[in-house]
C-alpha cells in the first residue's frame, strides 16, 4: 500500500536526511517527494510504498511520531486512498 | 507528486487540527430469526448471533483506523427493535433482553447497542407496552444499551397515548438513575419519522425492511466545517454555502471510503452513510460555533434558524453526491450538553427551550440532550414531545426528543453526564400546563399534504 507522510514545522538542516534514513532502514521506498512553505510553515510531503516495510504500520507511526518530537516537527502518515477519495472524483 | 501541497495539507489539517473523524461504524443486525416462545432460548440465540456476526467489528475497525490514519471513535451495533423480537415470549419484564445486549457489547468491546426500541406510531401491541414499561429499569441496570420509541410519522399521525406514556417513562428513567443526574435519559430518545438506518445513538435500530446485516457509517466534522467557514468571512451567504458544500463533499468521501472498506472486510453489504455534524463537548468540535462563525453573536440570537437551515441543507447537498447511499439523519445535530458552544450559549442566556424548538424545524434531528428541572411534570414532558412530533409530522422530517429531567435539580443548576455526553446548565420549562390536552389521549390524525401554505 502507498501512504503519504507529511512533515510540518520549522525548516532545519537534516529533516529529509533523518526521515529518509529511517525509511530506508525499515525497507520503505520513497516514490515521490516534494516540499514547500505554506502559511509560513515548512511542509514536506512524501509518497511512500509500505509493501516492503519490515515493521507494522502502527510501529511506523509511533516511530515517526518519536522522530518528529526529536526534530520539533509534526509528522503524520495516512493511506494514499484518503487523499484520492477527497481530491479526485 | 500526485497531489498538490494544498490538497495534502487540507486533508492532514482536517484530521490533525480540526478533529475530523468517523464518529461511528454501526453494524445493523436483524434479530427477527431469534424470536420464540421462550425468552431464555431467544436471548441465547440473540447472543450467539451477535457474537458470530459482529465478532470482528472492533478488530476490523481498529485495523482500518491504523491503516488509513482515520480515527473511528465508536464501534456500535443496531438491532431489530426488541419489542418485535421479545414479544413472542410470555415475559412481562424485558430487562433481561437489555442485559443480554449489554453483556454482548461488553464482551465485544462495543460502545453502544441500539435497538431496545418500539415502533408505536399508530398503536401499541402487548410487546410494545412491555418494552416501554421495561425502559426505566433496563437503562438503569445497563450501561451500553440505548432505547428509542417512534411515536409518530407523517403518514400515520401521532400516537398521543404513547406520547403520554413516554412523558412518564422519561421521568421514571431519570429517577431510576437519579444518583447520576438522570443519565438513563441520555440513552433514551423518542422520534417522529424515525429513520430505519440511522447509525447514530441513542436512536439507532435495524429497521424491519433492512437485510440480514449491514454496515453503516456516521461521519462527523463540525471543526472542519467551521474552519472552512473561516475562509469566507464577510463573503455573501451563497459563496459561504458553496464552501460548506465542498467541504461536506470531501468529508463524506472519506466516510464512504471507510464504510466500503469496513463492509468489505466484515463481509456484509454497505448500508448507508450518515453525514451529520455531530458535536462533542471538546473545544473545536461544536455546531454552535459554526453558526457563530457565520455571523451570529451567540447561538440562539435572531438569524440562528436561518443560518442553521443553510448549514443543514449544504451538508446534505455536499454529502449526497459524495456517497453511493446517503441515509440516516444526515444534517446538523444541535444537542446542548454535547456541544461546548451550545453550553456557552445557555450560560449567556442567548438560547432557550423555545428557540431550540424553532431550530429543530430545520436541523436534522430535534431537541437533543436538553437538561430540564427534575420537578417538570410528566404531562409537560409529553407536551414538549408532542410539539416536537408535530413539527416532524407536518414537515415530513425526522424529529426527536432526548430530554433529561434531572432529579432534585432546578433551572440554572449544572447537570453532568460525563464523556461524550458532556454536561449542561438546566434550562427552564414553561410553568403553564398542558395536562388536559395530554390526558385526552388518542391520536393526532395524519396531516394533509395538499394545500401546503
Amino acid at each position: 500500500m502507498n501512504a503519504i507522510i507529511t512533515v510540518v514545522g520549522t525548516d532545519q538542516v537534516g529533516i529529509i536526511a533523518k526521515i529518509s534514513t529511517y525509511l530506508s532502514q525499515h525497507g520503505i521506498n520513497i516514490i515521490d517527494i516534494s516540499q514547500t512553505v505554506l502559511s509560513g510553515n515548512f511542509v514536506m510531503m512524501m509518497m511512500v510504498d509500505l509493501t516492503g516495510s519490515t515493521i507494522s504500520i502502527q510501529d511506523n507511526k509511533t516511530a515517526l511520531t518519536t522522530l518528529g518530537d526529536e526534530l520539533g516537527v509534526s509528522i503524520s502518515m495516512m493511506h494514499e486512498r484518503v487523499f484520492s477519495a477527497m481530491h479526485r472524483i | 507528486m500526485m497531489y498538490s501541497p494544498l490538497e495534502i495539507k487540507e486533508t492532514v489539517d482536517m484530521f490533525m487540527r480540526y478533529k475530523l473523524d468517523v464518529r461511528a461504524i454501526t453494524m445493523g443486525i436483524s434479530l427477527r430469526d431469534c424470536a420464540g416462545p421462550s425468552g431464555v432460548d431467544s436471548r441465547r440465540r440473540v447472543r450467539e448471533k451477535l457474537l458470530k456476526v459482529a465478532g470482528n467489528l472492533v478488530t476490523i475497525g481498529r485495523e482500518i483506523e491504523i491503516e488509513y490514519g482515520i480515527p473511528i471513535i465508536n464501534k456500535r451495533i443496531a438491532v431489530t427493535p426488541i419489542s418485535l423480537v421479545a414479544e413472542s415470549s410470555d415475559e412481562t419484564d424485558f430487562t433481561p433482553w437489555a442485559q443480554t445486549l449489554d453483556e454482548v457489547a461488553i464482551e465485544l468491546g462495543i460502545d453502544f447497542v441500539g435497538g431496545f426500541s418500539a415502533l408505536v406510531q399508530k398503536g401499541m401491541t402487548s410487546g410494545d407496552i412491555r418494552l416501554i414499561e421495561s425502559i426505566p429499569r433496563s437503562l438503569a441496570e445497563t450501561n451500553r444499551v440505548c432505547a428509542s420509541v417512534n411515536l409518530g410519522t407523517t403518514k400515520n399521525g401521532i400516537n398521543m397515548d404513547a406520547v403520554k406514556k413516554m412523558g412518564a417513562i422519561i421521568k421514571a428513567t431519570a429517577v431510576a438513575t437519579g444518583e447520576r443526574d438522570g443519565i438513563g435519559c441520555a440513552k433514551l430518545v423518542v422520534f417522529c419519522n424515525a429513520p430505519e438506518d440511522n447509525p447514530f445513538m441513542a436512536g439507532a435500530f435495524h429497521g424491519v425492511g433492512e437485510g440480514e446485516a449491514v454496515l453503516s457509517v456516521g461521519v462527523s466534522g463540525p471543526g472542519v466545517i467551521k474552519a472552512a467557514c473561516e475562509q469566507y468571512r464577510g463573503a455573501p451567504l451563497d459563496e459561504l454555502a458553496d464552501g460548506i458544500k465542498k467541504t461536506a463533499f470531501k468529508i463524506t468521501r472519506m466516510g464512504q471510503l471507510v464504510g466500503m472498506e469496513a463492509a468489505r472486510r466484515l463481509g456484509v453489504p454497505f448500508g448507508i452513510l450518515d453525514l451529520s455534524l455531530a458535536p462533542t463537548p471538546a473545544v473545536g468540535d461544536s455546531v454552535a460555533r459554526i453558526l457563530e462563525e457565520m455571523g451570529i453573536e451567540s447561538a440562539g440570537a435572531p438569524g440562528t434558524t436561518a443560518a442553521l437551515a443553510m448549514l443543514t441543507d449544504m451538508v446534505k447537498k455536499g454529502g449526497v453526491m459524495a456517497s453511493t447511499n446517503v441515509g440516516g439523519l444526515s444534517g446538523a445535530f444541535i444537542p446542548v450538553s454535547e456541544d461546548e458552544g451550545m453550553v456557552a450559549a445557555v450560560r449567556l442566556g442567548s438560547i432557550n427551550l423555545e428557540k431550540l424548538e424553532a431550530m429543530t424545524c430545520v436541523c436534522s434531528v430535534g431537541l437533543d440532550m436538553v437538561a430540564i428541572p427534575g420537578d417538570t411534570s410528566a404531562e409537560t414532558i409529553s407536551g414538549i414531545i408532542a410539539d416536537e412530533m408535530a413539527i416532524g409530522m407536518v414537515n415530513n422530517k425526522t424529529t426527536a426528543v432526548r430530554l433529561i429531567p434531572v432529579p432534585g435539580k432546578k433551572a440554572g443548576e449544572w447537570a453532568e453526564f460525563g464523556g461524550l455526553l458532556g454536561g449542561a446548565p438546566i434550562l427552564s420549562v414553561s410553568k403553564f400546563s398542558c395536562a388536559d390536552f395530554i390526558n385526552r389521549g388518542g391520536r393526532i390524525p395524519a396531516p394533509i399534504h395538499s394545500f401546503r401554505n
